[in-house]
């Protein structure tokens, strides 16, 4: 330990408590203030792209269950929904509605486990426990309604493979009234108390211009103030025929400042929010079947014959999720598959809004963008001696000059 | 020869009874914070399964740390603390001085203050000895601390032993007198008031004392995996454990003396050993309701300081709560002299 004035390094991760999921930071501090942030990803690969181009499409469905922990609904919808595209899948309309139903149960419960995160954050384990216990209650019915709390496996190509029937519908209103109940209790405990408003109002600040030139996307972007909502800006599933806004941090507070306590503003009145659409979604569910091919082998037939690209995306809970699948016709599997999650949008922040922040606010402004590793790590760089390395823009630029001088000699 | 051997058994006696009572406490703690949050909670033995286990595993010293300090920290932590026991009252138990001098004649509130910072400062020194950046982060935290809470304690205890003072009792300072005469008798109506602020400080400088939430700055295991103990594994973070439990009883021992001194013996009216026993258990008793309210209750509901919070609120806010309470007592002081001298 040298003096105050000699910045020195501090490494956060790969493993480490502030962090659920690999990731190394370093961070160039001075005293406790951070002066320089670098952080390398990648530490999550593991290969599901090239799995998922040696499978066919319902194969991948089940694989995009399991790229991340908690958003497996919005990668498997988007997936899906990008394939129907590519194949012409009519898609039966109580189908959207069973998928609009479980997203926004997803929703629910992402957001709320990523409550209690920010609150273990900041060293407040009460709030932890007690908004992973609210929490139960939607994996509770998620569970209901899928049979499963974690993996879904709902989602199918053309639909759904189970249906929401009237019959299961009490319990979903159940589950409804008992987070209308605790909103405001939340509200309170969140938004009202003094610690929590002294440790996140006004850190980890990003702009709503920064937010706009970073790209950033989700809650992060719609805390800075950007009205942004894959729901909203390109309807999917049954988003079109229902009645909700954007949520910004106004809905609570007059300013928007685009600080972490922003972050928590808008996930906890999307939380509102989602119950609203659940319950609209229960009002206008029309009948019918949620599946447009019932027989595999059909369905597996017809996306073998198909050929073309699509681009889907849909809102996660993190914010927008792309999908792009590429098929020609020949195979079974995809040609092209490509999974571009929230996080790899919203990860450019970090380095802008952790600068000049205190040691004390790196775990919570690192959790305030609720990154998700598994979900953005797509590719690792290695060296032929089996290190990590980095492929500088220079290399890569030098390697595409040379692949269009080899195509044009 | 034989007050040799007094020593040396009281010594063992309060040691075994230190670390006893800090566990069971520490496991107290658990299981009443475990409720506050709608958990179960581990069981009131965790602690001493914890202290077993850590006590079984080896000790690793890291490649860049110096071994003599990161080895010596703890013992002189745990040392330390357990030294404050035996020159506080532990029910009617009165270690220093008659009828039995188990550690000598001299020991009083100034001495339990400074031993009190021993185990931090030892804490310091094996968190820079450990050569980890966030050992070394933790360890300028804890010094930090230290600087923000001591003030507060020290006007807090001078303010007391001050009033004893005027109130015409020789020695202040010294533990048998604060035991026999409680504070609250001494006063009048504006001293009183002047005691409960006095009180309040003591009971927020307790969390910063024993580095728990909000003022757990240099552990934060969140921010610094531990911090000043993030190196520290097996025999040496048990001793460190230890010295917490025995901090934990000597603080919360500490505000009963200053401000909860009765003893439940003369009101049942029970004499000799079985009064010492019965004495010991309210001690117990008393030592855990100052806990739960300064250091269960306190963690529960708050998240972390930042350190400069930290800093800003034991200054800023408790040094102005504690002067107050200074100026009523000395203003309730004077108004009893001027009383005497008319």
């Amino acid at each position: 330990m040298s003096q105050k004035k000699a910045p020195y390094e501090l490494p956060i991760g790969p493993i480490h408590p502030a962090l659920k999921e690999p990731i190394n930071f370093t961070f160039k501090m001075n005293g406790e203030v951070v002066e320089e942030v670098d952080f390398a990803p990648g530490r999550a690969h593991r290969g599901i792209e090239w799995m998922g181009m040696r499978r066919n499409p319902v194969q991948i469905l089940h694989l995009c269950d399991r790229i991340c922990g908690i958003c497996g609904v919005a990668h498997a919808l988007v997936f899906a929904q990008a394939v129907e595209q590519i194949a012409g899948v009519e898609v039966p309309d109580r189908a959207y509605y069973v998928r609009t139903i479980i997203a926004e149960f997803e929703r629910i419960q992402s957001h709320l486990l990523w409550a209690g995160v920010a609150a273990h954050e900041l060293g407040f384990d009460t709030l932890f426990y007690l908004a992973w216990q609210i929490r139960e209650e939607s994996v509770d019915v998620i569970e209901y309604i899928t049979g499963n709390r974690v993996n879904y496996a709902i989602m199918m190509i053309g639909g759904t493979r189970r249906d929401i029937t009237p019959d299961m519908f009490p319990r979903i209103e159940q589950a409804l009234q008992y987070y209308e109940g605790l909103f405001e209790k939340m509200v309170n405990l969140f938004l009202n108390d003094k610690t929590i408003a002294m440790r996140c109002r006004n850190t980890g600040i990003l702009t709503k211009r920064r937010a706009l030139e970073l790209a950033t996307v989700g809650p992060t972007a719609r805390a800075s103030g950007l009205a942004m909502d894959v729901r909203t800006d390109s309807p999917y599933a049954a988003y079109g025929d229902l009645d909700f806004d954007i949520i910004l941090p106004e809905v609570y507070s007059n300013e928007t400042v685009g600080d972490v306590y922003d972050r928590i503003v808008v996930r906890i009145f999307e939380v509102k929010q989602s119950i609203d659409i659940i319950r609209q979604c229960l009002r206008q569910m029309p009948d019918g079947p949620v599946l447009a091919e019932e027989k595999y082998p059909k369905l597996l037939m017809n996306l073998k014959k198909a050929s073309g690209e699509a681009f889907a995306r849909v809102e996660a809970p993190r914010g927008e999720d792309m999908h792009f699948v590429r098929m020609n016709g020949k195979q079974e599997a995809p040609e092209m598959w490509k999974v571009k999650a929230s996080t790899y949008s919203n990860q450019m922040a970090w380095i802008e809004i952790l600068q000049g922040e205190q040691i004390a606010d790196i775990p919570v402004i690192i959790a305030s963008i609720d990154p998700c590793m598994s979900c953005t790590d797509r590719v690792a760089v290695v060296n032929q001696k089996g290190e990590a390395d980095v492929l500088t823009k220079e290399y890569l630029h030098r390697l595409s000059v040379e692949k269009t001088r080899r195509m044009q000699g | 020869m034989s007050s040799l051997l007094v020593t040396i058994a009281g010594v063992i006696l309060v040691t075994i009874f230190g670390i006893i009572a800090g566990l069971f406490l520490m496991g107290v703690d658990r299981i009443c914070a475990a409720r506050m949050q709608m958990r179960q909670g581990p069981p009131l033995i965790q602690p001493f399964i914890d202290i077993r286990k850590l006590l079984c595993k080896d000790s690793q010293v890291p490649a860049n740390a110096i071994p003599a300090l990161f080895n010596a920290a703890p013992i002189v932590a745990f040392a330390s603390a357990v030294t404050v026991l035996f020159y506080l009252p532990l029910g009617s138990i009165l270690p220093v001085g008659t009828p039995l001098p188990m550690v000598g004649e001299y020991g009083d509130l100034i001495l339990i203050m400074y031993l009190l910072t021993v185990p931090a400062l030892a804490m310091v020194a094996g968190g820079f000895a450990s050569g980890s950046p966030y050992a070394s982060v933790g360890a300028q935290r804890e010094m930090v601390t230290m600087i923000a809470y001591e003030f507060p304690l020290a006007i807090a205890i001078i303010a007391i032993a001050w009033r004893l003072a005027v109130a015409g009792l020789v020695m202040p300072f010294s533990v048998n007198t604060l035991a026999a005469n409680p504070i609250w008798t001494v006063v009048g109506p504006i001293g009183i008031i002047g005691c409960i602020l006095l009180l309040i400080v003591l009971a927020w400088v307790t969390p910063a004392e024993l580095s728990r939430i909000p003022c757990d700055t240099p552990e934060a295991e969140t921010e610094l995996c531990g911090g000043l103990l993030v190196e520290y594994s097996g025999r040496n973070l048990a001793l460190f454990s230890l010295s917490m439990a025995a901090k934990l009883v000597a603080m919360a021992g500490l505000a009963v003396v200053l401000f909860l001194p009765w003893n439940i013996s003369p009101i049942i009216g029970i004499s000799g050993i079985g009064a010492a026993g019965v004495d010991l258990a309210f001690f117990l008793l008393k030592v855990i309701v100052v806990m739960f309210f300064s250091v269960t209750l306190v963690r529960v509901v708050m998240a972390r300081f930042r350190i400069n919070t930290v800093v800003s609120l034991y200054w800023g806010w408790l040094t102005t709560i504690g002067l107050i309470g200074m100026f009523l007592i000395i203003l309730d002081g004077s108004m009893s002299l001027g009383g005497c001298l008319s």
